[in-house]
């Protein structure tokens, strides 16, 4: 991000002396390189095919997962079969023999931070137990059978558009039912015999056994899964990424045959290809297994040696090994003879069956297969001129396919490639037809699909669009982008974009080199849409400026070679994190550091908070991130502020008390934030009694500012995090705050006051914490108004986060104490950023406009961001200042630099291509309306603030009203009464009625003020996936939750019910409706609701007596209640906090606020769905 | 008498100018990444106020000497400073918000208002300038 700030801090990390370890694990990812081409392949068509398929939420990402496992069933029928269960067995003993453990160990110890780091962090993913820690491949067996569930849906995709390989094609439609029990058992067949410490160790050395010393030890690249530390909550994507793995180890046999094969070809001429030939990660992919794909591709079009990449990731993650996957590919394929010398060697008696029956037939199959429909001449345009002479020596890509498909794709290359051209063309002209389909809104009903809504695809060649960012993490609100700002004018649609950056990550590639390529004048980061003039220059895609490649880029780790700089991996992946150097460092990094200040006033007493958060940091303690220097702090306060002295070697912890909060000083600066671990009997000892020391207090103030300054000085020579617990409105001291709320107020129509701030003291506060690199956590449990508006203020700037507990109480309301001790653990055990910035780029003539989220705007692009954590997203305004007539792409670049809580200095880059269009319709076609509505919903947060609600209801409105009138104009022969919608956007007014039925912004429904700043301040930082549920929540019947289609996670089966509209028509009193509204789940229970479901999933005899204020599904021992609790907890695990979930008969206390969910009907103070597509065809044809 | 108010307000205009094109290099020091939105906006929150006496000092002292053109031509600018200074939002830091000033291109609003402010203050000088000397040969 920024460039060098200063220097000289800290020791840089050295590559070179690891390259050679790298090298070592090579073999591993050999295996599994055709694979990875599998999956891309399968995965890219079943995206682009059934688009309808694909998954916004993680439980859909399985399909993709899915896909792969179509090859991999096929080859048992596949003649090659037999090699391939031959070569496993034989492998195994090559490996758990192989010596190379030693070398592997090394290697760890040559990156201390870093293997720590990878270790905790996916235990604590993954769930695993400490396997997981040793080799991560192998311990996903229990994820395995994952990958049934998910099949199903790419399983029907495939059916439907026949895989451009004609062996595929055939294969597939017979296997389609059997997979689900088949894939299983050959998976693991093929895991079970390694033991999961022989495999690690097995893999990596075999590789450094065969290798020569590794000629270009410079650049080290490393797939690490440490980024995805999430914490349990996310365990559903890892499972997915999990069962994932288990495939391609299971593939892994073949690519042993691959490799050698890809030995013979000319190593050298198919650099260029690489970039068409990589199988498409498509974008759609969760990141996990996107990245997985990249490397995978980049193994493919590295002949053998690459496909050490793949595994990189699995395994380096895990394993918290730096594992260059660029360096071990490199001794593979540059020493040809030492890769035999390897085979021969470490592979031995996998070997011979690999390249005997295989061999001979394979290399063509690769070639051919490789473009797998979209491969064609197409290329990236820097690689084009390589790629000519490339393609015609043949796609070296292409042998990461699996062999099976490839017997027979060979004598029909040229034709396969042919149609699956073909096929490419008419899919992108369906597809834009199809989003451009013009929907009748007020005629068709039914306008919500059953399954959730994908973004769209964008004009992008496959290439591009396979290399491009997931969705998930970089979206933009039109995937076309207009050329000129009068055509963005004229298509009234907000263009901008959407980022969740430090979201959990299953596959990262991380790279460590000792130069990160950057462009000299506006310092982006290299990335996949670069251009590459020739082998020593590229031009950079943002400002055009041609770069020099620097020597130690040229040598590619991957081949081993030189001169093929578009084959490493950033530029094969749109999301990499580097390992940044001293000049990345203001300072050097510091410790991670955790301040809590407890409120601990009569009322917060009162609330039994306290208790709870003292044991959830007892349960936690071992588990907050941070490195051996981690330090701990405490502050509470009422009327005075109390410090606690926990220096090491006391018997006991001190309280000290400042009274004087006019001008609150520190009493004792050195021994209040100490040593997580040396002090840690004291802490303990703290958190032990420091619920019962205030019980009897009798203070009713709060001192909220002064403990807050006293915070900040605490915490300013280091930075790190503060956390706020405060259960009242503060009343004494700066920053004290005054009743702002009337409560006959919150039903009214009319303007609401008070969204904004009464005080700048809490923006000061925070700008102050920002600049120290201190971020402020606010956690307000009250009952009362406690003036959201400004308290969050405190957060807002400073980057963190604001958490909302209303009516807390620990035994009135244990629905909010069992999501606040859920939501607690998360916050604690998630992974954290230090220090970060996060600047935007983006290509000339683009330029940001208006950033939403919590930060500070340092300057024009650039974020300051004191902590990152993985559940924040930002939302970004874009205008177009300058046509872009004479591009057909535009990229943006969003690089986060940020210092770990292991004290590493790292920048996660994430790069988006979109293509440029200069036609209405093309708008149209690739407008995101889920990316769309939460833009709007931010600009209407800053509108209601800064203006009013009702102008910002009203915007809303316009917003709909203008562009359904932009499009009607650009489509011709129209009737007038007609209102039209492109596909694309035939859910905008349904969304939108939603938002202006959304707790922030409705009118005359009663809302609570701070209630309804707290779901403006959610719609600011939430991620689009989650923001999407608290605007539009998805409504499900599940008294008889069906078995087809239910997806497999884990061990279990989820069942899918389809997504009903919001509408009590689509109630009825027989049934039981699940409404998930993201943070908020309610399970309406229908009056003459089958007793079975309800003895069954509720335990109770009838509907009468069901109690009223019923938060939890028992758990029961009837099929029913664990199938409907495997869908309510496999909803929940998808989101990082705690959904409480209500049990709602007609009599009960929360049924007001279930029906008012049903956004498409009529309530008194607002229009239902029909009333307001009248509205709109109103206005349109004013 | 005429001469001294000339001469008074010609002092207050030059303050203002310079005022002016400090708020214009701080601004595009900002565009420009020089300085950061904090320093730059807490720079120029400083010198609100005192430009804000300097224009309605000029403007009464228009208004006491009784000259209604000049006094009418720096009415407007007059009240849209105070309007401004009145307008900020009590939970903003000032006039300038470091927090907002990159948001919706409000940094290119105020470069605009800091240039026209300048065109008028040089207007103004050459008004003063002219009619300084017009007294002082009255005289």
């Amino acid at each position: 991000m920024q460039q060098p700030l200063s220097t000289g801090h800290g020791a840089p990390l050295q590559n070179s002396s690891t390259a050679p370890e790298h090298h070592q694990q090579m073999p591993n990812k050999a295996p599994l390189v055709p694979m990875a081409g599998q999956y891309d392949f399968n995965y890219y068509q079943n995206n682009y095919q059934a688009p309808v398929h694909n998954i916004i939420r993680p439980p859909l990402c399985p399909t993709s997962l899915g896909a792969p496992q179509g090859p991999g069933q096929m080859y048992t029928a596949l003649p090659l079969n037999p090699n391939l269960t031959s070569a496993r067995p034989q492998l195994d003993p090559t490996f758990v023999s192989a010596p190379p453990q030693g070398g592997y160990v090394p290697s760890g110890g040559h990156y201390p931070g870093q293997v720590p780091y990878n270790v905790p962090s996916q235990s604590t993913t993954q769930g695993i137990p400490p396997h997981s820690s040793s080799y991560p491949g192998f311990s996903y067996h229990p994820a395995m059978p994952a990958f049934n569930t998910h099949y199903n849906a790419p399983l029907t995709s495939q059916t439907f558009h026949p895989p451009t390989s004609q062996p595929l094609v055939g294969v597939l439609p017979s296997h389609v039912k059997p997979l689900p029990e088949t894939v299983q058992r050959p998976a693991q067949g093929s895991f079970q015999p390694y033991p999961a410490g022989n495999t690690t160790a097995s893999w990596h050395p075999s590789p450094g056994a065969s290798m020569p010393a590794p000629t270009n030890p410079t650049a080290a690249v490393s797939s690490t899964n440490s980024q995805t530390s999430a914490g349990p909550p996310l365990s559903m994507p890892h499972n997915i990424n999990q069962s994932y793995l288990p495939d391609r180890a299971k593939v892994a046999t073949l690519p042993v045959v691959g490799a050698p094969l890809a030995r013979q070809q000319p190593p050298l001429a198919d650099p260029p290809v690489s970039t068409s030939a990589s199988p498409a990660s498509a974008s759609r992919a969760q990141e996990g297994m996107h990245y997985g794909y990249v490397a995978n591709n980049q193994v493919n079009s590295a002949p053998s040696p690459l496909s050490s990449t793949s595994d990189d990731e699995d395994d380096d993650d895990e394993a918290g090994v730096d594992s260059s996957s660029s360096s071990s590919s490199s001794t593979n394929t540059s020493l040809p003879n030492n890769y035999d010398a390897l085979e021969g060697g470490s592979y031995q008696d996998s070997a011979p069956s690999a390249t005997t029956a295989p061999a001979p037939s394979d290399p063509h199959p690769l070639k051919s297969t490789k473009p797998f429909g979209y491969a064609y001449p197409t290329l990236q345009p820097a690689y084009q001129n390589v790629a000519a002479s490339s393609q015609s020596v043949g796609p070296p890509t292409g042998q990461g396919y699996s062999p099976g498909p490839q017997h027979f794709a060979q004598p029909f290359s040229s034709v396969n490639q042919l149609s699956s051209t073909m096929e490419g063309l008419t899919f992108r002209n369906n597809r834009k037809a199809e989003a451009l389909r013009q929907v009748s809104l007020l005629q068709e009903r039914n306008i919500l699909p059953p399954v959730p809504i994908l973004s769209p695809q964008s004009n992008l060649s496959p290439e591009l669009k396979k290399l491009n960012c997931s969705p998930d993490l970089f979206r933009c609100t039109l995937m076309n982008i207009p050329q000129t700002q009068t055509l963005l004018n004229k298509a009234k649609l907000p263009l901008g974009l959407l980022l969740h950056p430090f979201r959990d990550l299953t596959h990262l590639p991380v790279i460590t080199s000792s130069t990160i390529v950057r462009c000299r004048t506006c310092r982006t980061y290299i990335n996949p849409f670069v251009s590459f003039l020739d082998q020593r220059r590229w031009k950079c895609n943002l400002c055009y400026r041609v770069n020099d490649v620097p020597e130690e880029f040229m040598y590619n780790p991957l081949t081993r070679s030189y001169g093929e700089p578009h084959k490493r991996p950033e530029v094969q992946t749109a999301t990499v994190e580097f390992i940044a150097s001293s000049d990345y460092m203001l300072r050097p990094p510091q410790p991670a550091v955790y301040l809590f200040v407890f409120d601990v006033s009569h009322n917060a007493v009162e609330s039994g908070y306290l208790n709870i958060c003292c044991q959830s940091l007892l349960e936690n303690f071992d588990k907050l991130p941070g490195d051996s220097r981690t330090r701990i702090g405490f502050i509470t306060f009422d009327s005075t502020v109390h410090f606690f002295n926990l220096q090491e070697g006391l018997s006991q912890p001190q309280m000290l008390i400042v009274s004087d909060i006019e001008d609150i000083f520190i009493p004792t600066p050195d021994s209040l934030m100490v040593n997580l671990h040396e002090s840690k009997e004291l802490i303990k000892d703290l958190l032990k009694v420091l619920p019962t020391m205030f019980t009897s207090t009798r203070e009713t103030h709060s001192a909220l500012g002064p403990a807050l300054q006293a915070a900040f000085k605490l915490m300013s020579a280091t930075g790190g995090r503060i956390s706020v617990f405060q259960t009242q409105l503060p009343s004494i001291g700066v920053g004290r705050l005054l009743s702002r709320e009337d409560p006959n107020q919150r039903s009214t129509t009319k303007g609401v006051q008070h969204l904004a701030p009464a005080t700048d003291f809490y923006k000061k506060f925070a700008l102050d914490c920002s600049g120290q690199q201190v971020a402020v956590d606010l956690f307000l449990l009250s009952g009362q108004y406690t003036d959201m508006a400004s308290l969050a203020c405190m957060s807002k700037y400073s980057a963190g986060s604001v958490f909302y507990y209303p009516s807390f109480h620990h035994i009135h309301n244990p629905a909010q104490v069992e999501k606040f001790q859920k939501d607690l653990k998360r916050y604690l055990i998630r992974k954290i950023g230090f220090e970060a910035v996060m600047r935007i780029r983006c290509t000339k003539g683009l330029s940001i406009h208006t950033f939403h989220g919590n930060f500070f705007v340092r300057s024009t692009d650039l974020l300051s961001l004191a902590n990152i954590n993985p559940d924040s997203g930002f939302t970004v305004q874009m205008s177009i200042e300058e046509s872009l007539v004479d591009t057909s792409i535009v990229c943006f670049q969003a690089a986060l630099l940020y210092t770990s809580s292991k004290g590493e200095r790292r920048i996660r880059v994430h790069t988006l291509c979109l293509p440029v269009v200069n036609s209405v319709a093309d708008v149209y076609a690739g407008a995101d309306v889920q990316a769309i509505t939460c833009l709007l919903a931010t600009m209407a947060v800053d509108r209601s603030v800064s203006s009013s609600l009702s102008d910002a209801r009203d915007a809303l409105v316009n917003a709909v009203v203008d562009s359904l009138s932009a499009y009607r104009s650009t489509v011709s022969n129209l009737q007038r009464s007609v209102l039209v919608a492109p596909n694309s956007l035939r859910l905008f007014p349904l969304y939108i009625l939603a938002l202006l039925k959304q707790q922030a912004f409705r009118t005359g429904t009663s809302t609570r003020l701070d209630e309804r700043v707290f779901a403006m301040c959610e719609m600011k930082t939430q991620p689009l996936i989650h923001l999407m549920l608290t605007i539009h929540p998805n409504l499900y019947r599940i008294d008889n939750l069906p078995d087809e289609g239910s997806i497999t996670v884990g061990d279990k089966a989820i069942p899918q019910p389809p997504v009903m509209q919001l509408s009590a028509e689509k109630l009825s009193k027989e049934g039981a409706f699940l409404m998930d509204c993201g943070s908020v789940m309610y399970l309406w229970i229908g009056k003459n609701c089958s007793s079975n479901f309800i003895s069954e999933v509720l335990g109770f005899p009838n509907h009468a007596s069901i109690p009223q204020n019923m938060t939890q599904l028992p758990e029961l021992n009837t099929v029913l209640s664990q199938r409907t609790s495997s869908f309510v907890s496999w909803l929940r695990d998808s989101r990082p906090f705690l959904s409480i979930l209500y049990i709602v008969k007609d009599d009960s206390p929360m049924r007001a606020n279930f029906f008012q969910r049903l956004v498409e009907d009529r309530s008194e103070s607002a229009l239902s769905y029909y009333e307001f597509l009248l509205h709109i065809q109103q206005q349109i044809s004013k | 008498m005429e001469a001294l108010v000339f001469i008074l307000s010609l002092v207050d205009c030059c303050t203002l100018i310079f005022m002016a094109v400090y708020f214009i290099i701080t601004l595009s020091d900002l565009e420009c990444d020089y300085i950061n939105a904090r320093a730059c906006c807490s720079k120029l929150n400083k010198w609100i106020v005192p430009e804000l006496v300097a224009l309605g000092f000029v403007t009464l002292l228009m208004l006491v000497s009784m000259h209604w053109f000049i006094f009418l031509l720096n009415l407007p600018i007059t009240a849209w400073n105070i309007y401004r200074y009145l307008a900020v939002p009590c939970g903003n830091v000032g006039v300038f918000d470091p927090t907002e000033i990159h948001n919706r291109g409000q940094l290119k609003t105020h470069m605009k208002e800091a240039m026209i402010k300048l065109g008028f203050h040089l207007l103004c000088f050459f008004i003063y300038l002219y009619s300084m000397i017009l007294a002082l040969i009255n005289d």
